[in-house]
């Protein structure tokens, strides 16, 4: 078996007093969507904000395309290839949606005629070629995910790291979008998405990593993890798996 | 080059104003006006599109100030290499506190704070240095010649701050178009996220105090040459960091022509403000201050933005009723 490409391997991640990420380890698979779940609360967030280099692990490695990433600055991470989407969006709430695009276009791309070129395809992908010239700020929840996106995007990731990417969206919004993520894994970009929303979870991903309080207490298929006794009273507290089973049985 | 066509424009109009404006005071008045711009844009480089707001930019003109007329009086130097010595010193500041402050994470009003305390240091030490002269000042002598930075006419002097203005206005758009321009302005907006797109905020941040730092210099080194004096309260003193926070901020804070707007308005306004204030004490500065108090509260983008707003607003309510009322006319 091939090594995968983005490797968590034992992080513990403590503030203060409270054991954020305990001794979790994980691995996406090149190509793959792997998806990260649990309640809230259990440090899927602050598994994403060590691998992108916002946080400094306490213990543990982070491994990509065989090498040791652990402790690198944001910005080394994403010339590596490595992206990720903020679970409350960041947009450059000042700039318009174009000029949020460029900043990540302009990663690869030295020149603003290429740059500018690179953006408004990426923006056309996501969907937002009409709001091209409107404010940031401006844009409603489903439009700035699209562009948190978009921007992630334009920096030609070989992994991108979604976090929440759902959250907040309709149903109809949500449709829309499972779409353009398998598109995206079909053009060879790694995925990682932290989701609640099981449905999308069920129909993406093909590895899924069960985080609670910290730990990761299940993995494997989608189907399989969501069967899981330690899984299901994880999220519906203790004894549920066997009062579920106990109704089943009736 | 599209982009630099309003720059020439603007700059081709400023120069015909010594053919046809002859009084010196009112040269006078334009020269400080435009040495104040220059000032203003080198903190607009910084703090207008990379967000940096200092307090202490004071620090960059009289260093510039300073080691032109030191550099000039006590080792003999030419004044134009002495006025490149000074822009050099202006940057290299900026490399120094920028590598000081940026990479102690230094944000928001710490940050603004400690380039006060920058400033206020250097002051602080040049009033009681042997070299700067202390509390006496530096004194340059005077040379009239062009080969000695010093000129008989107001007019060429001010052509010549006039040209440095325009280098400044033109640096300016070029930073706005490039690369490293969308990273600042990246910066400004949200650092976390412009990281997350392999900005390396650190570095663009000092990258842009050193520009900033030269700017505001080269203003310091104009101003010993067209006064021929330097002393710890003019170089150091807090009324230049002021001024060259002010003028962007009211002009247009992150606009290539805010500064130089803003210099203008608000050099314009003190004047104004002493005219009609006539011989009563401080009404003067209290009609300037509630003026521009007036600016900020009703345009927070400065005038230009003020501007745009006021056009928009225009198009939006006064074009569509105007058409609106034709069509019904024809109706």
């Amino acid at each position: 078996m091939p090594e995968p490409l983005l490797a968590v391997d034992r992080v513990t991640r403590r503030f203060g007093g409270l054991i954020a990420v305990n001794d979790a380890s994980f691995t996406a698979r090149e190509g793959r969507i792997t998806a990260l779940i649990g309640p809230n609360g259990a440090g899927k967030t602050t598994l994403f904000s060590i691998i992108s280099g916002f946080l400094k692990a306490s213990a543990g490695t982070v491994r990509y395309a065989g090498e040791d990433i652990t402790g690198e600055p944001p910005h080394l991470l994403a010339r590596r290839g490595i992206a990720r989407t903020f679970q409350i969006v960041q947009p450059f709430a000042g700039l318009s949606v174009l000029e949020n695009i460029l900043v990540g276009a302009h990663l690869h791309n030295r020149t603003r005629d290429a740059a500018l070129a690179v953006a408004t395809r990426v923006g056309q992908d996501v969907g937002l070629t009409d709001l091209l010239d409107r404010p940031a700020a401006t844009l409603t929840v489903a439009a700035r995910k699209r562009l948190e996106l978009a921007r992630a995007l334009a920096i030609e990731p070989k992994v991108l790291l979604l976090d929440e990417v759902l959250a907040g969206l309709n149903p109809s919004e949500i449709r829309d979008i499972v779409p353009f993520i398998r598109t995206l894994c079909d053009r060879g970009i790694t995925i990682v998405m932290i989701e609640h929303v099981m449905q999308a979870v069920m129909s993406l991903a093909e590895d899924v990593f069960v985080l609670a309080e910290g730990r990761v207490i299940a993995e494997g298929r989608p189907a399989r993890v969501a069967a899981d006794p330690l899984v299901i009273e994880a999220y519906l507290g203790h004894g549920a798996a066997g009062k579920l089973g106990a109704s089943h049985g009736h | 080059m599209k982009a630099l066509v309003p720059i020439a424009a603007v700059i081709g109009v400023l120069a015909l104003v010594p053919l046809v404006v002859h009084s010196t005071a009112t040269l006078n008045f334009l020269v400080v006006a435009l040495m104040i711009a220059l000032a203003g844009q080198g903190w607009n480089i910084l703090g207008g599109y990379g967000g940096q707001y200092s307090f202490g930019h004071a620090a960059f003109f009289g260093t510039g100030a300073y080691v032109t007329a030191i550099l000039q009086v006590r080792y003999g130097v030419n004044a134009w290499l002495g006025f490149g010595a000074g822009i050099a010193a202006g940057a290299g500041l900026g490399a120094i506190i920028g590598g000081l402050t940026f990479r102690s994470g230094l944000r928001g009003s710490y940050f603004a704070l400690v380039t006060l305390a920058f400033a206020e240091l250097l002051r602080i030490i040049a009033s009681v240095a042997p070299i700067t002269g202390a509390g006496v000042g530096t004194l340059i002598k005077l040379d009239l010649g062009a080969r000695a930075f010093q000129f008989q006419s107001r007019a060429v002097f001010y052509w010549v701050i006039l040209a440095l203005v325009a280098a400044s206005l033109v640096t300016t758009r070029l930073v706005e178009c490039s690369r490293f321009g969308v990273w600042l302005t990246a910066v400004r907006e949200n650092e976390d996220a412009a990281q997350s797109l392999g900005v390396d905020a650190q570095r663009v941040k000092s990258t842009a105090m050193i520009v900033s730092g030269a700017m505001t210099a080269a203003a310091g080194c104009l101003y010993a040459q067209y006064f021929l004096f330097v002393d710890s309260g003019i170089a150091y003193g807090t009324w230049i960091s002021i001024e060259a926070l002010l003028t962007p901020i009211i002009g247009g804070v992150g606009t290539v022509f805010g500064p130089l707007i803003g210099a203008l308005v608000v050099k314009s306004l003190g004047e104004v403000a002493k005219l009609v204030a006539g011989d009563a004490p401080g009404l003067d500065l209290i009609i300037y201050g509630a003026v521009l108090v007036a600016v900020i509260w009703l345009s927070p983008r400065g005038l230009i933005g003020g501007f745009a707003q006021a056009r928009q607003w225009f198009r939006r309510f006064v074009v569509p009723t105007v058409t609106s009322s034709q069509e019904t006319g024809r109706a």
